[in-house]
């Protein structure tokens, strides 16, 4: 049984969210810089583009949303990190020393002033390993999350329908460019898991199944033919990549998630059992 | 939209003459003074307005952001980029008839309010949603004058120049 250290845990994860809320994923910075759209759009792009190198460069968070902290944990059954889930507490109370208070009670609405608890994801997978990857998830974006409980028979289409339904409705408020998180298959909670996972992969990378890539190259055309564009100011770039995954369901069932991701793609990863 | 390159100079608080000439879709930089706003002190100032207690501030001209930045942590405000205005549509038609001239905030606006915003003459502009580093360094004077317990959504009294934004609605 591999063993791991919480206190090394706590102290290379406050470090990894600590950059995460100050340099966003480069992929994006990239595409701004060299983005060519309609006047205003490639104005907009190039005042992001500004933005990511202002805050990297001044030590200053990319967006005052810092958001609510999320970890992704991968935990091998074979593994055991005793004082784990007090290590992920801990990296987000030092890492949020210094940023935005943003998590409150949903009743009362009083604030917690220590941005935790974080949300945390964990999967089960066989091994030793050890993996925790880090998303800053603000409301501006998070707040146009949808779900879709379809039936078999709305198949592709109904697919189609709900994720360009859930980008015409929500993009606009959501911080374009975006991208576009979509879980399909699983239960409800299974589909809104897998929207939130797609967020994770590496910018435009495609979906390793052959018909979800297909599935993915087609939505990104049809979200960016809706017009809302960089910072929906109009334009051809309402999303820079749209990211499926997908799980085995229920055969009465077809849920479809949708996820919108700002262009402040504020994630990272740490392989604690490749250290 | 209109496409044409230039920025126009909006300085705040804006006269009637200017924000009656703003067309959609024009780049504007703003100079002058805005006060943040957003969720829960739109509230308290819309209880305020109801009950005819006094406000953090005077809303006849006045430009009103969307805004809850990050702490200064040693500076002059922290990250600042503009929330979601449409959670502020509740209280804006309210605002407007109070005399509020200029909201600056991302996203859309409900019917109601662009209604609201025609009929006030004033006018909405879209900042960059996101573009908070980039907002913070085009504030020169940052003063916090209501609600210091609310934190990040307090009201501050902010001092900017060189401003981008789109105007989204007139």
């Amino acid at each position: 049984m591999k063993v791991y250290d919480a206190e090394e845990i706590r102290k290379r994860l406050t470090a990894l969210v600590e950059k995460c809320l100050i340099v966003p994923d480069r992929d994006v910075t990239s595409r701004l810089e060299t983005l060519d759209d309609a006047p205003l759009a490639t104005t907009a792009a190039r005042l992001i583009a500004e933005n990511n190198r202002i805050a990297e460069r001044e030590r200053v968070y990319c967006c005052q949303d810092t958001g609510q902290a999320m970890f992704f944990v991968r935990l091998g059954d074979g593994a055991r990190a005793e004082g784990l889930r007090a290590a992920i507490d801990g990296a987000t109370l030092d890492a949020y020393a210094a940023a935005r208070k943003s998590v409150a009670d949903p009743l009362t609405r009083e604030n917690t002033h220590t941005n935790t608890p974080p949300i945390i994801q964990t999967e089960l997978v066989s091994g030793d390993g050890l993996e925790i990857t880090f998303l800053a998830k603000g409301a501006g974006s998070e707040n146009m999350a949808r779900l879709y409980m379809l039936k078999p028979a709305d198949g592709k289409d109904g697919i189609v329908r709900s994720v360009v339904d859930a980008a015409e409705r929500g993009g606009r408020n959501a911080c374009p460019p975006l991208v576009v998180g979509v879980g399909i298959g699983g239960v409800a909670e299974t589909a809104c898991a897998l929207a939130k996972k797609a967020l994770l992969r590496k910018l435009g990378t495609p979906s390793a199944r052959a018909d979800a890539a297909e599935l993915e190259r087609e939505l990104l055309d049809r979200i960016n033919a809706l017009g809302i564009g960089v910072a929906a100011f109009g334009g051809n770039t309402t999303a820079l990549a749209v990211h499926i995954e997908t799980a085995p369901t229920h055969i009465g069932m077809l849920p479809v998630a949708v996820n919108l991701q700002c262009h402040s793609v504020r994630h990272g990863s740490i392989d604690f059992g490749e250290l | 939209m209109n496409n044409d390159t230039e920025w126009i100079r909006l300085d705040l608080p804006a006269s009637e003459d200017a924000v009656s000439r703003l067309e959609v879709g024009q780049k504007v930089k703003l100079f002058g003074t805005v006060y943040t706003a957003r969720d829960q002190a739109h509230k308290r100032i819309a209880e305020a307005i109801r009950e005819g207690r006094p406000l953090p501030f005077p809303l006849g001209g006045a430009a009103i952001y969307y805004c809850g930045p990050t702490p200064a942590n040693g500076r002059i405000i922290g990250a600042c980029g503009p929330t979601t205005s449409g959670r502020m549509d509740a209280y804006a038609p309210l605002l407007f008839e109070h005399g509020v001239a200029v909201t600056i905030g991302k996203g859309e606006r409900s019917a109601e309010v662009k209604a609201a915003i025609t009929e006030h003459g004033a006018v909405y502009l879209s900042a960059i949603g996101g573009a908070a580093a980039l907002y913070q360094s085009r504030v020169r004077a940052c003063e916090l004058i209501a609600y210091p317990d609310l934190g990040c959504e307090a009201v501050y009294r902010l001092t900017v120049e060189d401003f981008p934004a789109v105007v989204s609605a007139v």
